[in-house]
């Protein structure tokens, strides 16, 4: 691979499983030393297309690229190049915390000579120093991820398949772990990350909006935001949430509107032409009105924008 | 192919054995309970029949006849009937299996015709003890009705003339026709077959089942380097269940032991190479825990039990169901066994059983190592 060379290339590719497509003719390259992220909601299609990255699945049409290797072709080649942390934890729970690493160490035959160093700086960046004897599976969640962070890049792989790394972890946790995915990317390891928590999208460099299997939207978190938003946003508190969605949808010049945590946003023409019928359109139905007003948009916005997608599972 | 790689997945498999105690009960105590039970539990040979006897007859000559019955190990009496519909109650109550009827006026009918008959009942509900009754029977009625033959010629003056071909057997190899001695051999079958295939059936399901599996195919190790480093472990504790159960059988049960252990342990060997393939192809497609562990005892522990000869002679079983057997590798492997315990027997003596062991090992290794992918579908 060389320095120009894109680290993932993924071109038509497509998943089927049975009648139902999984991934359908999507197209991206993720390039050397950037975090590209894949945002989209559960069974959008992310683990699918991970899993075809690494080898374990094989795609039902079209290319993937990984390191400069194709991966239906020559998938153990491409398996010394990466490092992968499943969604699922998927180390074993009765061996050691030690006996993991150790174990993976031999599979992807970390020399002897480098191994003491690469299990104490292992160790040291989840945390797990002073518990190498203890069982795995009796550690917290959080420090099981980044035990398995550990396990996936004793090799020191050039590129990094992270799929859903932080679900079920808490936000302390989360934190730490995506320090120690900017530490990674500084020393030039490309990392590829799935996640459907709109905050973590903003960390990275290059993100992939994907829903039912297609790709939405591509670019940098900035680009997706100013690009993509058809018309401005404001911000509206008012009280009670459900009637108020309602009377705000009807409200003149508004084109959308949702439930975002415990205020509403509305995607209209323009902003300051739009406020004063929205706050009557509120008011002549009795709601209290609180805040109105003008806010950037974030992810989440321009993902329920492009996909009407109402997220759920949001934090 | 790499060594680091084979011994990184040995070294993690003998850690989940060791810490998993129903994998170490099964490793330790299983073959040692199979041995109790088939070594003492066990005991096909027919002896201490429960026996009715009603003498109508009741004179010297009648006595004498069902003392016979009673000075061998074979039969036990337990009742003395007075009726016949005592002794009809006796047989339907189960208390006794066989009875013996002297009619009246034996003794007299014995020395004024020279013949007389007696009646035996049998319960031939259990048809095995009733035929083997019944020929016990039959030949202590015979020793007896010969030497009153002689008896009487003796007391008519007559020259023991009577052309008496007598027949003496001499039993080889189980010279005292013990059950346990054919048995033994074949409980190593049965323990392999068991530890083998049983533990290996679980070893890949237990990594789907676990969700490991996801983790392990995306790192380089091969195939091929998972079914070694997987199978190693059980493949060295199926050969040291073997030395122990054998040493178990010869110095403590007292079986014979005439052959060489090398050749033992070399023929175990490949029928251990065949169960762990057994277990593993099970495991392979099995992905379930349970699902693997009902397979591997339809697969392996009934035919050991029920079609490999080691219970059941083969040579009575229906023709089709002998045709069976010879693609059950078990039957082979309990053949040599019994050989190499009991008779000694040359390598070369055995080489067809050997030869049909090594193809089903083929087969089954090649089945084993293509039904393994590296992939989630």
């Amino acid at each position: 691979m060389t320095e120009s060379e894109p680290s993932v290339v993924v071109d038509n590719l497509t998943k089927r499983f049975g009648s139902f497509v999984a991934v359908d003719r999507i197209s991206f390259q993720a390039h050397r030393g950037e975090i590209f992220g894949f945002l989209g909601p559960n069974g959008a299609g992310k683990s699918t297309t991970i899993r075809v990255l690494c080898g374990l699945l094989r795609p039902t049409s079209g290319r993937a690229q990984v390191a400069g290797i194709n991966v239906v072709r020559e998938p153990e080649a491409v398996r010394q190049q990466i490092g992968y942390m499943s969604q699922k934890f998927s180390l074993y729970n009765d061996l050691k915390v030690i006996e993991n690493l150790r174990f993976f160490a031999g599979l992807y035959s970390v020399p002897g000579k480098v191994l003491p160093e690469r299990l104490a700086w292992a160790l040291h960046m989840a945390g797990l120093e002073g518990r190498e004897q203890a069982p795995t599976g009796a550690l917290p969640v959080g420090w099981k991820q980044r035990l398995a962070l550990g396990c996936a890049v004793l090799h020191r792989p050039p590129i990094l398949f992270l799929d859903e790394p932080t679900s079920g972890v808490d936000p302390v946790s989360r934190r730490h772990f995506w320090e120690l995915i900017h530490q990674m990317v500084a020393e030039g390891i490309t990392v590829f990350v799935t996640t459907h928590y709109m905050d973590e999208a903003e960390y990275c460099n290059r993100l992939v909006l994907i829903d039912r299997g297609r790709i939405v939207a591509m670019g940098t978190p900035t680009e997706l935001k100013s690009q993509h938003m058809k018309g401005q946003l404001l911000l509206v508190e008012c009280e009670p949430l459900g009637p108020g969605l309602e009377a705000l949808r009807e409200a003149p010049g508004v084109l959308d509107a949702a439930v975002f945590g415990s205020s509403l946003h509305a995607v209209v023409a323009d902003a300051q032409t739009a406020m004063p019928g929205v706050r009557e359109a509120l008011e002549s139905r009795g709601l209290k009105v609180g805040r109105l007003e003008q806010i950037q948009p974030s992810l989440e916005d321009v993902f329920v924008s492009l996909t009407r997608w109402q997220p759920e599972e949001r934090v | 192919m790499s060594l680091r790689r084979i011994l990184a997945v040995t070294r993690k498999e003998v850690i989940q054995i060791w810490r998993d105690p129903l994998s170490l009960m099964i490793i330790l105590l299983l073959p040692l309970i199979q041995l109790l039970i088939f070594g003492y539990g066990v005991n096909v040979d027919v002896k201490h029949i429960p026996l009715c006897v009603y003498d109508r007859d009741d004179s010297q000559t009648s006595q004498d006849l069902l003392k016979r019955f009673q000075n061998t190990e074979y039969f036990n009496i337990v009742h003395l009937s007075d009726s016949y519909r005592d002794v009809v109650r006796q047989i339907d109550y189960g208390a006794c299996t066989v009875a013996v009827v002297v009619p009246p006026q034996f003794a007299e009918k014995l020395h004024s015709q020279g013949q007389a008959s007696v009646q035996a009942l049998l319960d031939a509900s259990d048809a095995n003890t009733a035929s083997i009754g019944m020929s016990y029977a039959l030949s202590i009625v015979q020793s007896y009705s010969s030497q009153t033959q002689i008896d009487w010629r003796e007391r008519h003056g007559l020259a023991a003339a009577a052309p008496n071909v007598t027949f003496q057997p001499r039993t080889w190899f189980n010279e005292d026709l013990e059950s346990r001695a054919t048995i033994v051999p074949g409980v190593v079958a049965m323990v392999m077959a068991v530890v083998g295939a049983f533990l290996t059936s679980l070893t890949i399901a237990r990594e789907w089942e676990r969700g490991t599996m996801e983790q392990l195919i995306s790192t380089p190790v091969g195939k091929l380097e998972i079914q070694i480093g997987k199978l190693a472990p059980y493949f060295v504790i199926g050969m040291a269940d073997t030395a122990g159960c054998s040493a178990v059988a010869v110095r403590w049960l007292d079986i014979p032991f005439r052959g060489s252990w090398t050749v033992l342990f070399a023929c175990s060997a490949l029928f251990l190479v065949v169960v762990l393939s057994v277990g593993y192809l099970i495991s392979v497609i099995a992905k379930s825990q349970l699902g693997a562990c009902q397979m591997a005892m339809l697969a392996t522990f009934l035919p050991t039990f029920l079609l490999s000869g080691f219970l059941f002679p083969i040579d009575q079983m229906p023709v089709v169901v002998q045709w069976i057997t010879l693609l059950l590798p078990p039957r082979y492997y309990v053949f040599i066994l019994r050989n190499i315990f009991l008779k000694g027997t040359a390598v070369r003596l055995m080489a067809g059983q050997l030869t049909a062991l090594a193809i089903i090992a083929v087969v089954l290794i090649t089945l084993a190592t293509r039904a393994f992918h590296k992939r989630l579908e």
